[in-house]
C-alpha cells in the first residue's frame, strides 16, 4: 500500500486534511509530514495579529498521520476502496514544547503501542524542520468498518 | 479463584473507566459494563487489556463480544484460568 493510496482513503479534505506525504510505513509505526499553509483559516483567529498553529491542530496532525494513516495501513486487507472506515478519536494526551508558525513543515513519527479489538494506541511525536521536538504524546482511535 | 477475590479484582480494574459512580459503588455480578457503568467501547478494550495483564490470559475476539457484564467477565476469566 503506497503513501498515496493511504492518503486517498483518509476521510478528510481541505481545510481539515493535515497529511502531505508518508515516508515510512510498517505494521510497527509510521512517519509522515505536513506543511502548514500561510493562508490556513485558523491563523486569522489564533492569535489576533500573531499567527501560531493551535495545539489542537498539531494534535489533529499527529492523529491523522500517526494513528489514522497507520490504522488504514494495518487494516489494508479489510478496507476496499468502496468501503470507507468509520473512525473516532478515543483519547489523547499531548505535551507541547515549541510553537509552529505559518509555512512550517512538520514531521510526525508514530510507534504502535497496542492494536487490539479495532483500537489503535500510539506513541506519537511531532518535530519541526530543524528536528526539534515540538510536541509528543499518546493518541488512541477506534474504527468500525462497514461492508 | 474465589468468587469474591475475582469480583474485587475486576472492580479495581474497571474503576478508571467507569462514568456512573453510583452503579460502581453497587457493583455486583449482575452489573453491565456498558448499560450500568457507562463504560464506552474504547475503554472496554482497555478493561480487556487490563484483565489480560492481571490474570496473564489471552482474550480473543469472540470472548470480547461476550464480555459485557461482570458475570460474563468472571466466567471468561475462570474458563481461561482453568485452561492454562
Amino acid at each position: 500500500m503506497t503513501s498515496k493510496q493511504i492518503i486517498n482513503l483518509l476521510p478528510y479534505q481541505h481545510p481539515f486534511l493535515f497529511v502531505d506525504e508518508l515516508t515510512a510505513i510498517s505494521s510497527e509505526g509510521i512517519t509522515g509530514n505536513y506543511t502548514f499553509k500561510k493562508e490556513d483559516y485558523f491563523y486569522k483567529g489564533h492569535f489576533k495579529n500573531n499567527p501560531v498553529t493551535p495545539g489542537v491542530i498539531l494534535t489533529e496532525c499527529m492523529a491523522q498521520i500517526g494513528v489514522v494513516c497507520l490504522g488504514i495501513y494495518m487494516l489494508k486487507d479489510e478496507i476496499a476502496n468502496e468501503n470507507e472506515p468509520k473512525i473516532a478519536l478515543t483519547s489523547s494526551q499531548v505535551d507541547f514544547f515549541l510553537p509552529v508558525f505559518p509555512g512550517e513543515k512538520v514531521t510526525v513519527v508514530s510507534e504502535k503501542e497496542v492494536f487490539r479489538f479495532n483500537k489503535l494506541k500510539c506513541k506519537v511525536k511531532l518535530l519541526n524542520e530543524k528536528g526539534q521536538l515540538v510536541c509528543r504524546g499518546q493518541i488512541s482511535g477506534m474504527t468500525h468498518i462497514f461492508a | 479463584m474465589k468468587k469474591e477475590e475475582l469480583l474485587a479484582k475486576l472492580k479495581t480494574i474497571v474503576k478508571p473507566y467507569i462514568q456512573d459512580e453510583e452503579a460502581y459503588t453497587k457493583l455486583s455480578e449482575e452489573t453491565d459494563f456498558i448499560n450500568d457503568l457507562k463504560i464506552n467501547s474504547a475503554n472496554l478494550v482497555d478493561v480487556i487489556l487490563d484483565v489480560e495483564d492481571e490474570f496473564d490470559i489471552r482474550i480473543e475476539n469472540d470472548d470480547m463480544e461476550k464480555m459485557v457484564s461482570v458475570k460474563a467477565a468472571m466466567a471468561i476469566v475462570n474458563e481461561k484460568l482453568a485452561a492454562k
